[in-house]
């Protein structure tokens, strides 16, 4: 989406948010799932997106961005148009996930949080994904991949475009 | 030797997750047999049970389902805790995967004997795929009549934030804040999600129910200690020759979990520790695994059956650099709130991360443990006391691997 654009959901996505809201008791309870929704739709959480989407909930701006800022998921600014994300913590690192990681660095040519050039892949590392049993694991976008290998990890990168 | 299967075992089958197969399988029976019991009779039958939260904490079931006030008359709020995230714990993402149907099941059963209207399912933000497996089947189970009727099910996601998986994280974080925990009491059973009585279990605890009320309290006791019943899910990974998930008593050994179930260690294949419980379990050295498994059984053994997540270590693995990876896990997670907590895992990472790169002070192992030692009971959640665990034991138990990195 360009940067000029109206920022707003289209009426099928605001039906949404509004069937989303009367869910709970209290339909601020709503905003994590309505900001995954605005992230996929606007591609990261600008400030202005936290903006527009106090206005859908009738809280202040700073309510949001203090929501945005704590979990790791919303991404304050542009990312790739694929995420992957390798898991760091105890199991992984016992099978080998900084190898794992070194070779990705490599092969995409950027450091943990940075996206490649041509703006295809956003590189994390991140905590404790809970497939253990499949370590050293990453995610890339929805999908958890496994039993990761250098070889195993360039065929996945290959399907990235 | 791991005897009955019963949360496991449909996992083997590929339609396992439909309610077809449930059914064929006998699912939904115990929700029939539920509706012919007073909520007081449910809840005194898992009290029997002995059932114990699987979660991490271990609290008795039924106890924590009697704090709902008697004569309340407002709403009354079941919370699933699906926010798995305890390092080495991977239970809960099979049972969404491959037996959402069961925790349904279990839920209509738990909301009865609380008289609740409505249950909100907190799944982490990352498990997308059990996110979806999950969503399909509270569909089927609204169109089949399940759901709908006097309880509904709200699937909720969060976003990345293990503190969301403490029970009172996860309900700031349902109300759409950050996961920030709450101070005890009130306890969610009084004062929960929406200011409602809540009740807050996790996914595996609540897939047992079903097996209690069919075969009875008295069969489900059995299957385990004096203090804890049934079965578990252990999640095994690490240096094991098969890891994976596995369904056995709560009342086998941590060698039997590691020899028997993941058949033995790799690496040089000797065991040198392992962590029994999720990384917030104190480490164990290879001569302290002849300790059963249930939650009294480690916590004699001064660590904790947490979530089951089993994490193996051969010799040949440097348990410094293995504290610098759960501190630094310990570092990025803190939500925060408490100055003990925040301060002290930001500043115990950097002090093994510089142990482990050889600039380590020789005065450090004993401030890291002042430290621990010092904000341990402190903060307003668990989640302090979770870190507290690796940094003190990991230290005392391999005093000499640490000190050897030191600079004399």
């Amino acid at each position: 989406m360009s940067l000029t654009a109206p920022l707003a959901f289209p009426p099928e996505q605001l039906a949404e948010v509004h069937r989303l809201q009367a869910l709970y008791p209290d339909r601020r309870a709503a905003l994590l799932p309505v900001l995954h929704m605005a992230q996929d739709a606007f591609g990261y959480i600008s400030l202005e997106v936290e903006e527009y989407v106090a206005g859908l909930f009738d809280m202040t701006p700073a309510h949001v961005h203090e929501v945005v800022t704590f979990y790791t998921m919303f991404f304050q600014r542009p990312k790739g148009r694929h995420v992957v994300a390798i898991c760091h913590n105890l199991s992984c690192h016992l099978a080998g996930a900084p190898r794992i990681l070194t070779h990705l660095k490599e092969r995409l040519g950027v450091e943990v949080g940075e996206t490649t050039d041509d703006g295809r892949v956003t590189l994390l590392s991140v905590e404790c994904l809970c497939a253990c049993e499949h370590a050293p694991m990453m995610q890339v976008d929805d999908r958890y991949e496994f039993d990761l290998t250098p070889a195993r990890v360039d065929r996945i990168l290959e399907g990235l475009r | 030797m791991t005897g009955e299967r019963t949360l496991t075992r449909n996992f083997h089958r590929p339609d396992a997750h439909t309610l077809a197969a449930y059914r064929g399988t006998g699912g939904y029976t115990a929700w029939e047999k539920a509706q012919t019991m007073e909520p007081a009779a449910i809840t005194e039958e898992v009290k029997k049970s002995n059932l114990r939260g699987l979660g991490g904490a271990g609290f008795p079931t039924g106890m924590k389902w009697s704090f709902i006030p008697k004569n309340h008359t407002g709403p009354v709020y079941l919370v699933i805790n699906a926010d798995e995230g305890e390092p080495g714990t991977f239970k809960d993402r099979y049972l969404l995967e491959r037996d959402p149907h069961a925790l349904i099941e279990g839920m209509l059963i738990a909301a009865r004997a609380i008289r609740s209207a409505v249950g909100f399912v907190y799944i982490r933000g990352e498990y997308v795929e059990p996110w979806r497996r999950f969503s399909a089947a509270a569909r089927e189970a609204t169109d089949a009549g399940y759901l709908g009727r006097g309880f509904d099910v709200v699937v909720h996601r969060g976003a990345g934030a293990y503190i969301c998986g403490e029970e009172t994280g996860l309900i700031s974080s349902l109300e759409g804040r950050k996961g920030w925990p709450k101070l005890k009491p009130p306890f969610p059973a009084i004062k929960g999600a929406f200011g409602a009585p809540t009740i807050v279990n996790n996914v595996e605890t609540i897939c047992h129910l079903p097996h209690i009320i069919n075969r009875g309290a008295g069969w489900f006791a059995s299957l385990g200690t004096k203090t804890q019943g049934g079965t578990r899910m252990y999640s095994v990974s690490g240096r094991v020759k098969r890891p994976g998930v596995y369904e056995a008593s709560v009342a086998i050994t941590l060698r039997q979990v590691i020899y028997d179930l993941a058949e033995g260690v790799t690496g040089n294949g000797r065991l040198k520790a392992v962590v029994p419980g999720g990384s917030s379990a104190a480490i164990l050295r290879a001569d302290e695994i002849d300790v059963t498994m249930d939650v009294d059984g480690l916590k004699n053994a001064g660590t904790m059956a947490g979530s089951a997540g089993v994490i193996v270590m051969d010799e040949t693995v440097s348990i410094p650099e293995a504290l610098m990876v759960v501190a630094r896990f310990y570092a990025h997670e803190s939500c925060g709130q408490c100055t003990p907590c925040r301060e002290s895992t930001g500043w115990i990472y950097k002090i093994t991360e510089r142990i482990v790169e050889g600039r380590g002070r020789k005065e450090d192992l004993d401030t890291v443990l002042d430290v621990a030692r010092r904000g341990a009971g402190t903060t307003i959640c668990a989640f302090y006391d979770g870190a507290v665990g690796p940094y003190i034991s990991y230290i005392e138990k391999f005093r000499d691997e640490f000190e050897a990195l030191i600079p004399k």
